[in-house]
């Protein structure tokens, strides 16, 4: 080969580059031996993170675009190294977050023939990536990526998944980089809305005398949270965010309500369902914040905003849709938008914070929510929270207060297990000054630890609190509340010990026993300069409330559990959860 | 008792690229659509399709189809049509078992319908006929008297009149 000739594979890695990407994980294997090739001889400015599972490096590269607004590369090989992306993949296209996935693939020649390794990724997967590609020639790769790239940032974000086969990595490859796009059926549009819908929203604003905005992931994304503000403040409307949206209107201000939903605050779920009128800025409105769909703001105005038409009308019919980004809405917005005639609304939504003020129980052992709030206190609001799945994350939503988008990374449509500690290694490596927290439970950590690998490789110094109850906690809690204690399959007797495994690492692994020694403790974690790993031993037993029963309405938003009477104890019969009876705080039953 | 579902027909405008129709049929197939009928033809250049789909469902399941159709990436327009907006042709081959003494009804009802006589043998006699799928119903239902040994029907394709696109 000629100097001045280059493999499809080589083209690939200058293509991602080209295009912008400046981080890939994976791990690399047979079929995609060309690309990690290329890789070795032709990368210049794209770090290379080898880890240690391929859901790990979804995930990984998922972190860093949730905490940076931009797409890393995930760069993995065929079959099993492709199908194990397909959690982090999947993760991803749920939550509207940008990746590019590339996968190596059998020969073209081999294709269909169930060569060794060989999975039909593109069409496995196409039900979970905004979209994907199938190389057919060398040729194509400076197009696809630079497509791809465009694909998975604009509009409505999320993976764009590029199988590559290997032999096509190894042909010569005769155009140049810059490659013109083909897209005919992709047009983007921020404005897809005219002035009039602009006046009509303006105007149903104008009519409300008890508003409430909800904002979701889209405002985040679109970075709209000066213009939620302004619009939140002219109005003198409450502003409650879905799990995504924490953080793009400020927790701690006078107006936000925090979370709804399934464990959202009361007085959210009480403001949306008083509400005259209701303006979704970016929340795509799923089934874990409307209770009932059919009886979500069922007397007040809906107003829809949404980059992507196909939500409208999904689960709850909005009186008007308005298609664009969120940012570029709101700027619309805001000149027409008068000063609110609410303050009787605030003054009641003032009432209803009082009424059912968010507490915790801090008797009886060591309780997740306690943790968190110190967390919360120590770090002054400022760390990036990131999320495994469970009661922790709940938790974790409800008593960290962020003020800024970007700041709380969750996986909220897919809820997957498993998230939590890869995240959070992509999201130091896309914001290195900062302070990375992992929250994580027993259960989904187990799931993805290996990646400790990689957060003591390349020194991240991701701070991982543990909430360890030796249980599947949320599926412990539903079997609790909705299945007569019937515990199946939710004991995770067996754990290791975390701290040794944290060592065997050569992490920082830190027990936390005592609430007493909470300060101490997250005060040694946070000052460490490296990783850390704070083995939490909450306790067993403990619900996460409020809670909105499934297939209940908000209206029925309850404080405690339901059936834990006067002496009624609230463990499995034979191990009475001495740690997990609600003795106090603010939702301790009155006994 | 459950209200038979409307059938509804679609037409899709979509490059002409690998796996577009695998990602089209996912998007009804996901939310239990049945599709009835299936026309894939090359647009006014190669580089576009046309796809021509019927369908039966309710009418809010189709309107997040065509949403979630429409913002497939390769995908250009894709509308509802009612039969009113609509040229709607389908055409139909019916092979029949009869011989000379029946032969004669046959080519009565055949006549009627316009349709074609495009095979013949001592035993069977295949027809050719064009219109719109009711009409091809309509005569497919009276041939039903003789012993129909196979039918293929091409599906219906539809073009919007007038100005308006399809
Ligand atoms: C991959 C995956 N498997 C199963 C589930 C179902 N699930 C949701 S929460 C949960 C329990 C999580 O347990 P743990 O990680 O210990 O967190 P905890 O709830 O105890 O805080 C399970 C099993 C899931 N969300 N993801
Ligand atoms: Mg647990």
């Amino acid at each position: 080969m000629s100097e001045n000739h280059t493999n499809g594979a080589e083209t690939l890695i200058r293509s991602l580059e080209h295009a912008g990407i400046k981080l890939a994980f994976g791990i690399p294997g047979g079929s995609a031996i060309p690309i990690y090739d290329a890789l070795y001889k032709v990368r210049r400015k794209m770090k290379f993170v080898l880890v240690r599972h391929e859901q790990g490096a979804a995930h990984e590269a998922d972190g860093y675009a949730r905490a940076t607004g931009k797409p890393a590369a995930v760069l993995v090989t065929s079959g099993p190294g492709a199908t194990n992306t397909v959690t982090g993949i999947m993760t991803a296209y749920m939550d509207s977050v940008p990746m590019i996935v590339i996968t190596g693939q059998s020969a073209r020649g081999m294709l269909g023939k169930d060569a060794f390794q060989e999975a039909d990724v593109f069409n496995l997967t196409m039900p979970i990536v905004k979209h994907s590609y199938l190389v057919r020639s060398a040729n194509d790769i400076p197009r696809i990526v630079r497509e791809a790239y465009h694909i998975a940032t604009t509009g409505r974000p999320g993976p764009v998944l590029i199988d590559v086969p290997k032999d096509v990595g190894t042909e010569l490859c005769e155009v140049g980089l810059e490659a013109d796009m083909n897209l005919p059926g992709y047009h983007p549009e921020p404005k897809g809305y005219t002035p009039e819908t602009i006046r009509q929203i303006a105007d149903a604003l104008a009519h409300s005398r008890r508003p409430v905005i909800i904002a979701g992931h889209g405002a985040a994304i679109s970075r709209a949270e000066q213009e939620l503000r302004q619009l939140a403040e002219t109005l003198q409307a409450p502003v409650t965010s879905t799990l995504l949206g924490k953080g793009v209107f400020p927790d701690s201000h006078r107006l936000s309500l925090q979370g709804l939903g399934m464990h959202g605050t009361a007085f959210a779920n009480r403001a949306v369902v008083e509400c005259d009128l209701m303006i979704s800025v970016g929340a795509r409105l799923d089934d874990r914040i409307l209770g009932v769909a059919s009886q979500f703001c069922k007397n007040a105005v809906k107003i829809h905003i949404d980059i992507d038409a196909a939500e409208f009308g999904k689960l709850v019919k909005p009186d008007i849709r308005c298609r664009g980004d969120a940012k570029t809405v709101l700027q619309d917005l805001l000149p027409l938008v008068k000063k609110g005639d609410t303050a009787d609304w605030i003054k009641r939504i003032e009432g209803f914070k009082k009424k059912w003020p968010m507490g915790y129980s801090r008797k009886g052992g060591l309780h997740p929510p306690q943790i968190i709030d110190a967390l919360n206190h120590l770090t002054d609001g400022k760390a990036i929270m990131v999320t495994d799945v469970g009661q922790h994350q709940m938790w974790a939503w409800q008593f960290y207060h962020c003020d800024n988008p970007w700041q709380f990374i969750s996986s909220g449509g897919a809820g997957t297990m498993g998230f939590g500690l890869p995240a959070a290694i992509g999201a130091q490596f896309g914001r290195p000054g900062e302070l990375v927290v992992a929250i994580v439970g027993d259960g989904g950590f187990q799931m993805t630890m290996s990646e400790l690998a990689t957060a003591a490789i390349h020194k991240l110094p991701v701070k991982v609190i543990l909430m360890n109850n030796h249980y599947l906690g949320m599926v412990r809690q539903w079997q609790d509340m909705f299945y007569d204690e019937r515990y199946s399959g939710v004991d995770l007797e067996g754990n290791p010990d975390f701290v040794a495994l944290a060592k065997a690492y050569g992490i920082l692994g830190l027990n936390l026993k005592r609430a007493a020694d909470i300060p101490k403790v997250l005060q040694k974690a946070l000052a460490h300069p490296g990783p850390v790993l704070v083995n939490a031993e909450v306790v067993h037993h403990e619900e996460v409330f409020p809670m909105v029963p499934p297939g209940k309405p908000l209206e029925e938003t309850v404080m405690e559990h339901p059936r834990r009477r006067r002496g009624r104890p609230a463990g499995r019969p034979g191990k009475p959860a001495a740690a997990g009876k609600k003795t106090g705080g603010a939702q301790g039953r009155k006994s | 008792m459950n209200k038979p579902l409307p059938t509804h027909n679609l037409s899709i405008y979509v490059a002409n690229r690998p796996g577009a129709l695998a990602r089209i049929a996912q998007t009804f197939s996901r939310r239990g659509f049945n599709i009835e009928s299936l026309v894939v033809s090359a647009g006014v250049t190669g580089d576009f399709s046309r796809m021509t789909i019927t369908a039966k469902g309710d009418a809010a399941g189709l309107e997040q189809i065509i949403m979630q159709c429409s913002k497939l990436v390769d995908v250009l327009a894709c509308r509802e049509h009612t039969d009113e907006e609509v040229v709607a042709r389908e055409l139909a081959l019916v092979k029949l078992a009869v011989d000379s003494a029946r032969r004669g009804e046959v080519l009565q009802i055949a006549d009627h319908f316009h349709a074609k006589t495009v095979d013949l043998s001592e035993t069977s006699i295949v027809l050719e006929a064009t219109g719109s799928s009711e009409k091809l119903d309509a005569m497919v239902d009276l041939l039903r008297k003789f012993r129909i040994i196979e039918i293929v029907r091409t599906g219906k394709v539809i073009m919007a009149r007038g100005e308006r696109e399809t």
